[in-house]
């Protein structure tokens, strides 16, 4: 006798505690396997855009910061660097370095976080990413040092960063440098070659090169399908080009790939910091920036490689003090076009991890 | 580095293939007709030299007489980039035709845009709002939208 079974429709979030916050998937089911799916925007859209069109370029950067919230010195940054190039300021170099060194932290400090979670979702529930979170604290004792902030930094200004490091900065820096390659050995030993991670990451959800540029995607996503694309390289902003590091690729684009990628980046982004922090010189950290800015009326597009990817503005300036128009183009939200063609087909168990190995930010996607 | 290609020239040799589709190449952008969107698109990624196979963004500016829709496209095989513009009249009902076929990566960005702006993009294989819910009415990213 043939058992009929007919499919049914189940709602996933939007509060799920693997939906990295306040994501809804309309996920439809025949058994445990996935026939359908449609992911729901919007629970947390603040309509920062429409925000920023009524504030001061400078009153701009605290809505940046609430984008990707994990990593907001490199959403800081990605504005900044839109309204230099839009109104032609220019950085002195000691606040160059210390923008790239905060970004590489915060790199470090966002992929322990994806990293961490993406294990929640595989099934070792909250171990892993007690212990990642152990090391996150190191990095955002850092950046309070500096700040005075533990989570929405609000440190870059167009024409360079807030305020200067304090004397206890350099050598509390150091100290991390030199643990951090140990805790990364120390996951690499739990880790890497678990058995259990190889059965529920390796070979699940597959997304094609071809796939992977057609849907613009990038960041971790993308390079974990072998393409090399880091905007650090082959675009390089602030002083890249001075520092010495490698773009780690993934071979098949599959889920282990993506984690693979993001432990490997965190080596790039110590590696980075070192350099930095040998080669950091005296002097001012901002240039002469009017405290009301009014670039030409013109239009510019700013980029930089953030944690999940291409994070850029697009602004355009009519001559006054605010924008006229601001958009963000957010890499969460464009990783996550292909999410229906790559879970269609699995259980609902791996669709958790599918999703997971995104390590989306909802603050991003809806804006 | 990302070379951005000079537009004015791209805007000869798209304005050779398509009489008429360019209404002017600035210095940093091309402005193309609506009407052949989508076959300059097609040119713009077929072709061997452009290869134009990934669309970064694309958004849209209200200038009350018209929308602009730029569209910001890179090229990964020869590292450049362009900016390709288009404009749309009415407050009514603009349209657009949809870049989806081509790109899909335009697909949760036209949602968004016709979420926020209004403008309707023909052949966008699912057509809604997105940040929104169903029932909103109007399109707050307008100028001219009361709060």
């Amino acid at each position: 006798m043939t058992l009929r079974t007919e499919p049914f429709v189940i709602n996933m979030g939007p509060v799920h505690p693997s939906t990295h916050g306040v994501f809804r998937m309309r996920v439809t089911l025949d058994g445990e396997v996935v026939v359908n799916l449609e992911p729901i925007f919007g629970y947390l859209h603040r309509g920062i855009e429409k925000l920023a069109e009524e504030r001061t370029y400078t009153g701009i950067i605290p809505l940046t910061d609430r984008l990707d919230y994990v990593a907001s010195m490199t959403n800081n940054l990605a504005y900044c660097l839109s309204v230099e190039k839009l109104a032609g300021i220019t950085v002195p170099e000691r606040a160059e370095y210390l923008r790239v060194i905060m970004s590489e932290l915060q790199r470090i400090a966002a992929h322990l976080i994806s990293v961490g979670s993406f294990f929640n979702d595989c099934g070792a529930y909250f171990t892993p990413f007690l212990y990642m979170f152990r090391e996150r604290e190191r990095i955002v004792d850092l950046f309070e040092m500096v700040t005075g902030q533990r989570l929405l930094y609000n440190y870059m200004r167009p024409g360079g960063v807030s305020q200067d490091i304090p004397e206890e900065f350099l050598p509390a820096l150091q100290e991390v440098l030199k643990q951090m390659p140990l805790y990364i050995d120390e996951y690499e030993r739990l880790l890497k070659d678990n058995e259990i991670l190889y059965a529920r990451a390796r070979g699940v959800g597959i997304l094609t090169k071809e796939m992977a540029v057609n849907i613009g995607a990038s960041g971790p996503v993308l390079r974990g399908c072998g393409v090399k694309w880091d905007i650090r390289k082959v675009d390089p902003y602030s002083i890249y080009d001075r520092f010495e590091f490698d773009v780690p690729v993934g071979t098949q684009g599959d889920c282990y790939d993506r984690y693979r990628v993001r432990i490997e980046e965190m080596k790039q982004s110590l590696r980075i910091v070192e350099q930095a922090a040998k080669q950091i010189p005296d002097g001012p950290i901002r240039s002469d920036v009017p405290q009301l800015i009014r670039p030409p009326a013109g239009e510019a597009y700013g980029h930089l490689e953030a944690p999940t990817g291409e994070v850029g503005f697009y602004l355009v300036s009519d001559g006054s003090i605010a924008p006229y128009r601001c958009h963000i183009r957010a890499p969460s939200l464009m990783n996550l076009t292909a999410l229906r063609d790559m879970i269609v087909g699995w259980k609902v168990q791996d669709l958790i991890v599918i999703f997971g190995s995104f390590a989306i930010t909802m603050g991003e996607v809806d804006r | 580095m990302t070379t951005s290609l000079k537009a004015p020239e791209i805007g000869k040799q798209i304005q050779a293939q398509f009489a008429g589709a360019v209404i002017e190449a600035t210095d940093t952008a091309v402005m193309v007709d609506s009407k052949s969107l989508l076959n300059v698109m097609a040119y713009l990624k077929n072709t061997a030299g452009l290869d134009f196979d990934y669309m970064t963004t694309i958004t849209a500016v209200d200038y009350f007489q018209y929308f602009e829709v730029i569209y910001n496209l890179v090229s990964m095989v020869h590292n450049h980039s362009l900016t390709i513009k288009t404009r749309v009249y009415g407050r009514e009902n603009p349209s657009l035709p949809s870049v989806v076929s081509l790109w899909r990566s335009a697909d949760h960005q036209e949602r968004e845009i016709y979420d926020l702006m209004g403008i309707t993009f023909e052949g966008h294989p699912n057509m809604k709002r997105i940040v929104l819910w169903p029932e909103f009415k109007g399109h707050p990213q307008r100028k001219d939208y009361l709060r």
